[in-house]
């Protein structure tokens, strides 16, 4: 019961790295971006190149999963996205859906459609027992890191300069405008740091997620569900949103097997018909 | 206004939605050309047919994108839906006559259809493709599961379809579907094309426009949502029933999120908003498949995706002013070609 919980946690914060840069691209620009997890699939395949093939330590592969996913996102954000942000909504979704598509097939033909995996050190296999709970290594250094990577988004969000900037955007992009804070700059840093976050995320749930071609279109759907019923507006909706999926996903699949997703869907549904704004948006709707 | 004014208003009203509502000789023609294909590509009846379902696929969607303004990712259930219940009520010999069973299929689709149409109404663009797209998944979850009725992964099989009418034998080389299918999609197109160019029709594009004003001036905003989206789930339903009676066959896949997608291409490389645009895109989205699948069978997707996005960039709506300029040049073309038919339609708002 308590490893369930655990395991749950554990990929609720995966989820929340993976999406937080979804929800403020979706919050600040109002864009719908189904194309989020193909960086996150970018920086999973990075990381298998790098540790796998040329035996790159598995700290640095993160680090450069998350630094090739962010220049992929800032360079796609600079010569694309830009031209999309004014559009109507249904432009914008295809335009992703076409990204996911084309990122699909090229991962497909240049990696094979065969499931990737990463090689773990051992150091960071098998279990621990705290307190009689057994807890998987891995899992648990997703957590201290998702942990520690989330104490510090908040922190930026809240203290420094570009995080207000960032806020202010959000909640009012025309006097955000006016006041002289460029917009634009603000969205490219943070769309390309949410891609690169996207990457971290697809490189440390590679073990847990797997990792094909079919990514981007397999976990779009789990994303989305983060960003809508978390809300936009900040990113503690979203985080708990994440934890709650994570808990509800794999509790679901332990319990009742056979429904398979099904539970997470009806939730979604439901929270959506009775929140529309999302579970923890602000009362104060624009 | 005094009484004989406002008839007299009323009678141009119905003189004006008479006039828009006629049948153009382009139309006539376009038609005259898709039941021609019958005799003109006898080989193609398989890749033809799969046009001829995903045109009447797209026509539904484009009954809730291009004239109420609704984007759906979830057409996809409707479509599957009623796939897996004509599949299932041919196999235990419920409803054994196809056509009862295509209508049953729409309405059982339409019900569906009327019952997630009030989430739909719900939230914002993006709720509302989260709500489309979370059905749709959440029946292809449930056809998982019941595997022992629907065949799960593996998809249903042992569908045995009885003769249409009791009379046409679905044959091997798919004659008799492909002339089913087009019958079909005819008889459908028809009806919408009823619907979207009576009041009612109107009244969906003015709340299209503005559904604030289009509330102001007494239009049952939410009403008329409900039920356009409820006959678009019966049209896609219709689609779907089809696939399934033609192929004798229903996998999973039908409640994908692929299949949505594609459809949303199919309908804007067709252009929304005039009916057509659903059948144009069909045929041009299938000989394109087609063709890519032969260059490079396994990478069609990227292809695909491309063509979205540079749909995207270059701006739908300058391709589809390009569409409609092109349509408009191709009427009249038609109309000097065909100045006798002209001539009567021409006469016809005068005389009565």
């Amino acid at each position: 019961m308590l490893t369930i919980l655990f395991d749950g946690v554990a990929y609720g914060m995966l989820l929340f790295v993976l999406a937080c840069g979804l929800s403020v691209t979706l919050g600040l620009m109002n864009f719908i971006n189904l194309a989020h997890g193909s960086f996150a699939m970018a920086g999973g395949y990075c990381t298998v190149i790098v540790v796998n093939r040329l035996g790159v330590p598995f700290a640095l592969g993160l680090l450069i999963a998350f630094m090739v996913s962010a220049l992929l996102g800032g360079l796609l954000e600079r010569t694309l996205y830009v031209h999309v942000y004014a559009r109507p909504h249904l432009d914008q979704v295809l335009f992703t859906i076409g990204l996911v598509f084309m990122s699909v097939a090229s991962i497909d033909y240049v990696m094979g459609s065969s499931q990737q995996f990463v090689q773990i050190p051992e150091a960071l296999q098998g279990q621990i027992d705290v307190f009689g709970v057994g807890m998987g290594k891995y899992r648990l250094l997703i957590i201290v890191v998702c942990g520690l990577l989330t104490i510090a988004l908040q922190l930026m969000l809240t203290k420094t300069r570009f995080g207000s900037r960032l806020r202010a955007a959000v909640d009012d992009q025309r006097v955000a405008r006016g006041l002289g804070i460029n917009v634009g700059a603000v969205f490219g840093v943070t769309f390309a740091f949410g891609s690169g976050l996207a990457g971290l995320g697809g490189a440390l749930g590679a073990e847990i997620l797997g990792l094909d071609p079919t990514f981007p279109l397999k976990y779009m759907i789990y994303f989305l569900i983060v960003v809508t019923v978390g809300g936009t507006s900040s990113i503690t909706g979203p985080f708990l949103a994440s934890i709650l999926l994570g808990i509800g996903d794999v509790a679901g699949k332990y319990y009742v097997p056979k429904l398979g997703a099904f539970v997470i869907y009806a939730i979604m549904i439901v929270v959506l018909i009775w929140r529309p704004q999302g579970l923890f948006a602000r009362s104060t709707a624009r | 206004m005094t009484v004989e004014n406002r008839a007299a208003t009323a009678e141009g009203i119905a003189a004006y939605l008479k006039d828009r509502a006629r049948w153009s000789p382009l139309e006539i023609a376009f038609w005259i050309f898709v039941f021609a294909t019958i005799w003109l590509f006898p080989g193609k009846y398989l890749i033809m047919k799969d046009t001829a379902v995903l045109a009447l696929f797209a026509l539904s969607l484009d009954l809730i994108l291009g004239y109420a303004g609704i984007i759906s990712l979830g057409q996809a259930a409707f479509f599957g839906l009623a796939g897996y219940f004509s599949g299932l009520v041919a196999k235990y010999g419920l409803i054994i006559e196809p056509v009862s069973a295509l209508i049953c299929s729409g309405v059982v689709a339409a019900a569906l259809g009327f019952v997630t149409s009030f989430l739909v109404l719900r939230g914002s663009d993006l709720t509302r493709l989260m709500v489309t797209l979370g059905v749709s998944l959440m029946l292809g979850e449930v056809a998982n599961r019941y595997s022992d009725l629907t065949g799960g992964a593996d998809g249903l099989q042992g569908v045995d379809m009885a003769p249409i009418l009791g009379l046409f034998r679905f044959d091997l080389y798919g004659h008799n579907g492909y002339v089913y299918c087009l019958i079909v999609l005819f008889v459908c197109f028809v009806i919408a094309r009823r619907i979207v160019y009576s009041p009612f029709g109107l009244s969906l594009r003015s709340l299209k426009g503005n559904s604030l004003r289009a509330a102001a001036i007494g239009i049952p905003v939410k009403w008329r949502l409900v039920a356009i989206y409820t006959v678009a789930a019966g049209f896609a339903g219709i689609a779907g029933a089809l696939l399934t009676q033609t192929t004798a066959f229903c996998s999973l896949d039908v409640f994908s999120l692929d299949r949505s997608a594609d459809l949303l291409l199919v309908l804007i490389i067709g252009g929304t908003g005039y009916l057509y645009g659903g059948l144009v895109g069909a045929v041009i989205y299938k000989f394109l498949q087609d063709w890519i699948a032969t260059l490079t069978p396994q990478y069609w997707q990227f292809w695909i995706g491309l063509v979205l996005v540079v749909i995207v960039l270059i701006g739908r709506e300058r391709v589809e002013t390009r569409i409609a300029t092109l349509r408009v040049a191709l009427s009249r073309f038609a109309t000097r070609l065909m100045p006798r038919t002209a001539a009567l339609g021409g006469a016809a708002p005068d005389g009565h």
